[in-house]
């Protein structure tokens, strides 16, 4: 009564035409000839030259939330803001629903996804990998698209505008390892997760020509 | 070749093709990941279309209510979405006035008009050029989420003006009602089956 894997197919996920699986040449993808979706791809970064871009992206993480990402003067009152402080004023003041938002999808949402990318590539290599990698796996590809510390970015940048406004505005540590957190982000979100869930290839040299298309 | 026309499923988590056993009354779990291989979305319409009427809705007190008050030396000041686009333009800021303007007024609008053209299509699919609608719906995915933009400004504001007496800033309910609508509208394309657009096409191995 249980279903049976067909491993050499693929099928569209937005228009449902089935293909089959080739392999590719990193760095190449393979697109649905009808709607132009991707289909798969082999990553230009192996799994474990991923490996140092989450680590460097959690460092900065840190960074990020222990500075402040800006101090303001006005009439001699200094005001130091973090991230956490600011969800932690809107909870105060009686927003609750509001400071849940943001702290989900700005802080707890890109950490997981920052923690699982490291458990998850550490585990890739494995010959058996450990039934929580699946687990994992698939509560990361659900909530990565709420994870918004692009859009966090540019709402610090148009909140700076507007205080400038107002008093002296001067960008502090944590604005710049904000900066370069949404830059390695970038990098962990273009590695496609797909990947994951298949069997990690042999090592073997970069030049070595490639599986022919099955 | 379709995939439902050669009689397989494709996991929703992990892509993986499977072949169901025809007697499976519910739906088997995906042998790779355990995800449920339904055929499609389950429900996939009328969820879209109660997350899309949940955001219309808020989408009323989200720009009426003001998002952000300002309490300072020279007096308190209510901010809706469009009295900040407004201030923008008249300070010079036209750039960022358009900006906000996109991501907080068209964005969301156009986000729901275009599910809900989306979800007619499959129901009534006409003459509409597929690729195009697929494209449609790949766009709205993509762009919902910068809409967040007006509620983490408000939140960063809140926390960055904490003069006491001299100034302060107050989050507004229009705030939370605005982040509802983007959180509904991203929920409402997500329930979106695209597969669906393909479906009812009389000849299921078309232009291939």
């Amino acid at each position: 009564m249980s279903a049976v894997a067909e491993d050499g197919l693929c099928a569209c996920p937005e228009c449902d035409a089935l293909y089959v699986r080739h392999a590719l040449p990193p760095g190449m993808k393979a697109r649905c000839t009808r709607c132009g979706t991707t289909l798969y791809r082999a990553p230009r970064r192996r799994s474990d030259q991923m490996l140092p871009v989450v680590i460097a992206a959690l460092i900065t993480f840190i960074i990020a939330n222990t500075h402040p990402i800006v101090t303001l003067r006005a009439q001699g009152l200094v005001n130091e803001a973090t991230l956490l402080a600011s969800i932690v004023s809107l909870w105060r003041e009686g927003q609750e629903p509001m400071a849940a938002l943001v702290f989900a999808t700005t802080w707890v949402v890109p950490l997981f996804d920052l923690l699982t990318m490291l458990f998850l590539l550490l585990m890739y290599r494995r010959a058996v990998r450990p039934p929580l990698y699946t687990r994992l796996l698939r509560l990361l590809q659900a909530i990565r698209p709420w994870g918004m510390i692009e859009v966090l970015m540019l709402g610090v940048m148009v909140s700076l505008i507007k205080l400038a406004k107002m008093a002296d505005v001067l960008p502090g540590p944590g604005l710049w390892a904000f900066i370069a957190l949404t830059v390695l982000l970038a990098v962990i979100l273009s590695y496609d997760l797909r990947v994951l869930w298949q069997p990690s290839a042999p090592r073997q040299p970069e030049t070595a020509p490639l599986g022919q298309p099955r | 070749m379709r995939a439902r026309a050669a009689g397989l499923r494709v996991c929703p988590a992990c892509q993986q093709v499977c072949r169901i056993p025809a007697e499976a009354a519910t739906p088997p779990g995906c042998p790779r990941c355990g995800a449920r291989l339904h055929d499609r979305k389950p429900d996939s319409l009328t969820r879209t279309w109660a997350y899309l009427i949940a955001a219309l809705i808020l989408y009323i007190p989200a720009n009426l209510l003001p998002i952000m008050r300002t309490e300072s030396l020279l007096g308190v000041s209510d901010d809706t979405i469009l009295s900040g686009v407004v201030y923008f333009w008249i300070s010079g800021s036209a750039g960022l006035a358009t900006l906000i303007f996109t991501v907080s007024i068209v964005v969301p609008l156009a986000k729901m008009a275009t599910l809900a053209y989306l979800t007619c299509r499959v129901r009534w699919p006409g003459q509409a050029d597929r690729h195009q609608l697929g494209r449609l719906y790949k766009l709205v995915e993509l762009v919902g989420r910068w809409s967040m933009l007006d509620v983490f400004v408000v939140a960063l504001m809140v926390g960055m003006v904490q003069f006491q007496s001299l100034a302060s800033i107050k989050a507004g309910a229009g705030a939370i009602a605005f982040g509802a609508v983007v959180v509904l509208s991203m929920l409402a394309a997500n329930s979106f089956d695209p597969r669906l657009l393909w479906d009812n096409d009389g000849s299921p191995d078309d232009d291939r």
